[in-house]
């Protein structure tokens, strides 16, 4: 349907409710309603468009337009556009209606803009808090009038009440937030009878530190950095995101070589992580040799890294209206000599991993996530990929150069940790013909523009495809190189339910590699 | 098996010999940026690109107070960019852990120009973070017992005390066929009750900071407690805020600190390495008493 049809049949169908819609930036098109009542247009939107709502988040107007704003970001299959229907929310009365029971999706999302700005949503199957630990005071921290440098008071009292494992010999076994190995904190508290496991209760927020409220603090361009440092693992992908959030706003036209570059980048953190998650998977199940030659693997690509963006994590290489460095003609060379030696170490490390039948047996049928629950929690990435949804916003919404690439998604059914090791090596196939075909280009073009000041009051959306999955910037632009908002989603954030459901009746032991074969992010998640 | 063995001769041996060695590091790592503050004629862009706030001026009446905070520092290299006369220069060193919080801080004074620019180095020194001297010669004393006790053998646990998980890769990354810590008899444990030192990242969040405390306090006498990157010395990009507390050592007595964003592996095997005695502080220039 194009747009103006579409605007159209809103139009008729849902009359005086939709107040306006425009469209913005080529494929942002904006559905503002007069009122909190969201739910015909989700269920018109979701039924007969079989649109997938990507995410909910709110935003504080009350000083210019007296009340808050919910916004819920939908896309469908097929389109590259993405529609984002805007829905009052009343400062004098604070609530909105939660989609959450149809919807266990969003049940996260509804429960953050409760903790984060005090609106209320009614009808929630699970209002408890879960941004804000539950021994925290009474504060909205996204709420305009909340000052970021508040200092709260000593927190005291309960962290959070799980809900009691009953049952004759059922056990509940709390673990973390300080965890056994070198990983980030949470907590995971298993109910189990004898070895399986039951349930499992999450328990995230532990790395919690007010990143989106910074963002409506620093100058924009220091803002970067900051977009780099939401999940250290994906520090391009996100610093990729963020920028191109702010060239749509301010209608940044960034140079072809440089979109070419960020691409090159962007497969190869995507490379650096899948190796390296590979490899923890095979040490999960005690097949530690394969470890040792993935993170070797993984080193041979850092040193690339480093040579070309001057870090080993990519940091500090993107920048608003492109990158910060040209490449010489030696720095394209070794990163093709670097792809060509990756590639046929990596040929090695599947085929010793294919030879451990053990292995393989400790992978297959463990973790299974179903393609039905899969699509009803929303989940996204490779964990989705594994589990039969087959989205990728390089593909649906294609940035950078990928529009001009060609490349496969996998997508699997099983649902299985030996699946979502399979949809890793098969990107990896993928990527690094991409950074071929990439690289294979003149790349001594323009690699920045110059920034002009950046016009307030802007909003746009960036979705990069990450090595985990979709991740989702949307600002709106301040005076005095300031942004009003910035909200940021993870692809963990969508993806931790499918732990939850893909560890049930798994014994204990496996939930290592379960949830290694997800690798979600506890501060992508947090902020 | 066969197969493993076959890989792993033809693989050959892919250890570091850092420390025995200098680190054999690419030429485009951006490692600390230093300052010809004598040079120096204008340290405002510097500060107005740099997005930590790692350099920073103040003016009272015609002179200036320029600082600069390794401890805050992510080495993104754009103080370079933005100053111009080569005064300042990205370098390839990353060997700056220390013991002295206020030894990766340096003040140098300036008298001003009219123009607001400034001229004329009057003086450069290092900034005092822990005025209370007592303190450190305690931590002097206990550091010394704890050298002898552990320098041959380390445990260490390691805390994400809010990190955004870039340390923790680098730290991961000690445990690979590369880096190989175990070499020195270093062992990453799962309790803090067989923990020697506490290896934490930050910042640390007021979520973590009671599993942090608690974590401290499960472990034996003697102990250490090394705060690693910008975000674990000093709060880094995210400083202190509603839900940050800022650095480790707003929590914890630190006795090591170690720079980076994240630090390389072997800036935490040197901060390691430094913490049990087993290697020395590195001098750099603008350290005038190091
Ligand atoms: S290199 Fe360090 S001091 Fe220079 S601008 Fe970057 S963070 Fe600031």
């Amino acid at each position: 349907m194009n747009l103006a049809t579409l605007f159209g049949t809103l139009q008729t169908k849902f009359g005086k409710q939709v107040e306006s819609m425009h469209a913005e930036h080529g494929d942002e098109a904006y559905i503002f309603l007069g009122d909190p009542n969201i739910r015909p247009i989700t269920e018109y939107l979701r039924g007969e468009l079989q649109a997938r709502l990507v995410s909910v988040f709110a935003e504080d107007r009350r000083s210019r337009e007296g009340v808050f704003f919910n916004y819920y970001v939908f896309e469908q299959r097929g389109d590259t556009q993405f529609l984002i229907v805007r829905a009052p929310v009343p400062a004098a009365d604070p609530r909105f209606p939660s989609l959450s029971a149809e919807l266990p999706a969003v049940n996260w999302q509804e429960r953050e803009i409760q903790d984060w700005f005090g609106l209320t949503a009614v009808g929630h199957p699970n209002p408890r808090r879960v941004a804000l630990h539950d021994n925290w005071p009474d504060v909205h921290p996204l709420r305009k009038d909340f000052p970021i440098d508040t200092v709260l008071p000593p927190f005291e009292g309960e962290r959070h009440i799980y809900r009691p494992a009953l049952g004759e010999g059922v056990l509940q076994v709390p673990v973390g937030p300080v965890h056994a190995g070198t990983i980030e904190p949470g907590h995971f508290s298993f109910a189990v009878a004898g070895e399986p496991i039951l349930y499992l209760q999450l328990r995230m927020f532990y790395t919690h530190k007010g990143t989106e409220k910074l963002f409506e603090k620093l100058p924009i361009h220091k803002a970067v950095f900051l977009a780099e440092s939401i999940s250290g693992d994906s520090s391009f992908s996100h610093g990729t995101a963020f920028c191109q959030a702010i060239e749509r706003a301010a209608e940044i036209e960034v140079p072809s070589d440089a979109l070419i570059m960020r691409t090159v980048l962007l497969e190869l953190e995507r490379l650096c992580n899948h190796v390296a998650d590979i490899g923890a998977i095979a040490t999960d199940v005690g097949f530690v040799v394969a470890n040792a030659h993935a993170s070797r693997l993984k080193e041979m690509l850092l040193a690339a890294n480093e040579q070309l963006a001057g870090n080993r994590l990519l940091r500090g290489m993107v920048c608003i209206g492109g990158v910060r460095r040209a490449w010489g003609a030696w720095q394209v060379e070794l990163l093709r000599v670097a792809i060509d030696a990756f590639t046929r170490e990596f040929r090695d490390l599947v085929a010793l991993i294919n030879s451990s039948e053990s292995t393989r047996d400790r992978l297959e049928h463990t973790g299974i996530l179903k393609p039905e629950i899969a699509r009803d929690l929303g989940i996204v990435g490779v964990g989705g990929r594994a589990s039969g949804i087959d989205l990728d916003v390089r593909r649906d919404h294609p940035y950078a150069a990928y529009r001009h690439l060609s490349f496969k998604v996998p997508v699997y059914q099983v649902g299985d940790v030996w699946h979502r090791m399979q949809v890793r090596i098969d990107e990896v196939q993928e990527s690094i013909s991409m950074i071929r075909e990439a690289a294979s280009r003149n790349l001594s073009g323009q690699f920045r523009v110059p920034v002009p000041p950046i016009p307030p009051n802007r909003c746009a959306l960036s979705a990069v495809e990450g090595w985990r999955g979709e991740i989702i910037h949307w600002i709106r632009t301040g005076s005095d190189n300031r942004l009003e908002r910035c909200k940021i989603k993870d692809p963990s954030l969508n993806n931790w339910p499918a732990l939850v459901e893909a560890v049930q009746g798994n014994i204990i032991a496996d939930f290592p590699v379960i949830n290694k074969s997800f690798n979600l992010s506890y501060s992508g998640t947090d902020r | 098996m066969f197969k493993i063995l076959q890989k792993t001769i033809r693989t050959g041996i892919v250890t570091t010999t850092y420390p025995s060695k200098p680190a054999r590091i690419s030429d485009h790592f951006r490692g600390r940026p230093s300052f010809d503050f004598e040079k120096w004629q204008d340290a405002r862009p510097a500060a107005d690109e740099c997005p930590t706030g790692a350099i920073s001026w103040r003016d009272t009446d015609d002179s200036r107070k320029v600082t600069v905070d390794y401890g805050l520092c992510v080495f993104c290299g754009l103080c370079a960019e933005a100053s111009p006369d080569q005064a300042v220069k990205i370098t390839k060193e990353f060997e700056l852990a220390t013991a002295d919080r206020g030894s990766l801080i340096l003040t140098a004074e300036y008298t001003l120009n009219a123009d607001g620019t400034h001229r004329k180095l009057s003086a450069v020194s290092h900034g005092r973070v822990n005025a209370d001297s007592d303190v450190q010669s305690v931590g002097a004393k206990a550091r010394e017992t704890i050298q002898k006790l552990l320098g041959r053998s380390l445990s260490i646990r390691e805390v994400d005390a809010g990190s955004c998980n870039g340390c923790e890769l680098e730290i991961v990354a000690l445990n690979n066929p590369i880096y190989d810590i175990e070499r020195f008899g270093i062992h990453f444990v799962a309790s803090p009750r067989h923990a020697d030192m506490l290896l934490v990242t930050g910042p640390v969040t007021r979520n973590m900071e009671l599993a942090l405390l608690k974590t401290y306090r499960a472990m034996p006498e003697p102990k250490l407690v090394v705060a690693v990157g910008a975000c674990g010395i000093s709060g880094g990009i995210f400083g202190e805020n509603y839900a940050s507390l800022g650095g480790v050592d707003k929590v914890l007595p630190v006795d090591v600190y170690i720079p980076g964003c994240p630090p390389r592996p072997q800036a935490l095997l040197q901060g390691i390495l430094l913490a049990v005695g087993r290697l020395r502080e590195k001098r750099y220039d603008e350290h005038p008493s190091r």
